[in-house]
């Protein structure tokens, strides 16, 4: 009677101990995926705030409210250029956007240089290294997301197109961007503009 | 525009409600404070888009539908090298 009584609580035991080992592993697996993510956080944007931990999706959203609002500031044809072929053009000199009157013009990239170029004959100019940081890094990043930078970019060079190349470093082609990239995008946008309806001489398409 | 965010809508008004107006110049002045640039996307006739940046909220065209604030440039870093797009 008392050998069968022993062997059920020596089993309870086991059993017992076995439901707990497994549970302490589970916890202890969970707290070190938090410890993980929040120490990932810190690596990807700086610095958090207080309680604030990395938002995979922020990037992301920032990016989209970026390219609405690109969207609602330039021109259909620009806001095409840009979701199609990934850059803007600006057609330089005070020209008033007119391709006619413009004897250079500008590709602004994100988060690249701004190059220079001469529309007739596609020969690189110059590059203008440019950024727009934010010191006060509000999310950890001083970096705007990528379609602000080119809205950034758009709205200085066509306000002040002086005041933006002053402030730029400049250089020749070649020393951020490889040329020949910037030559086949140069092609790539010709191509593009071939296959679109025709335009007005300023540039807007005939809808 | 801000890093991290994109988009922040700061402050609303109309201009011709004294009330609101004294609330939008107080935020364009905090911006401008900040060293942010300030610009008024414009539309011109024939449909050409352009952004004038305005150094006082006196500038700012009283129709303007918004004002939208960007960190002030500066001379990006350049390494010597190239870097794959």
């Amino acid at each position: 009677m008392t050998l069968p009584l022993c062997t059920g609580g020596v089993l309870l035991v086991v059993l017992a101990w076995e439901l707990i080992r497994v549970r302490s592993k589970d916890a202890a697996s969970r707290a070190w995926g938090s410890l993980s993510r929040w120490a990932r956080g810190v690596s990807r944007v700086g610095a958090p705030s207080a309680g604030e931990l990395y938002d995979p999706g922020r990037e992301r959203r920032a990016e989209q409210r970026a390219r609405a609002l690109l969207r609602s500031c330039v021109s259909e044809l620009d806001w095409a250029m840009y979701r199609d072929l990934g850059f803007l053009r600006v057609w330089g000199g005070g020209t008033g956007g007119t391709h006619e009157r413009a004897s250079y013009a500008y590709l602004i990239y994100p988060h690249k240089p701004i190059v220079a170029y001469v529309p007739q004959t596609g020969e690189l100019l110059n590059e203008y290294c440019v950024t727009f940081p934010d010191q006060t890094r509000p999310y950890g990043s001083a970096r705007l997301p990528n379609s602000d930078d080119v809205l950034a970019k758009w709205m200085a060079i066509t306000a002040d197109e002086r005041r933006l190349i002053g402030e730029a470093n400049m250089h020749l082609p070649g020393r951020q961007l490889d040329p020949e990239r910037v030559r086949r995008d140069l092609a790539r946008m010709e191509r593009w503009e071939r296959g679109r309806p025709a335009r007005e001489p300023d540039g807007v398409r005939v809808a | 525009m801000k890093p991290g965010h994109g988009e922040i809508v700061l402050a609303e008004g109309d201009v011709e409600i004294p009330e609101q107006e004294r609330e939008l110049i107080e935020a364009f002045r905090r911006e401008l404070d900040a060293g942010m640039w300030a610009a008024v996307p414009t539309e011109r006739v024939g449909g050409r888009r352009e952004a004038e940046l305005v150094r006082c909220f006196e500038d700012v065209p009283r129709d303007a539908e918004r004002v939208i604030f960007f960190p002030r440039a500066a001379g990006g870093s350049s390494p010597a090298s190239r870097q794959p797009r």
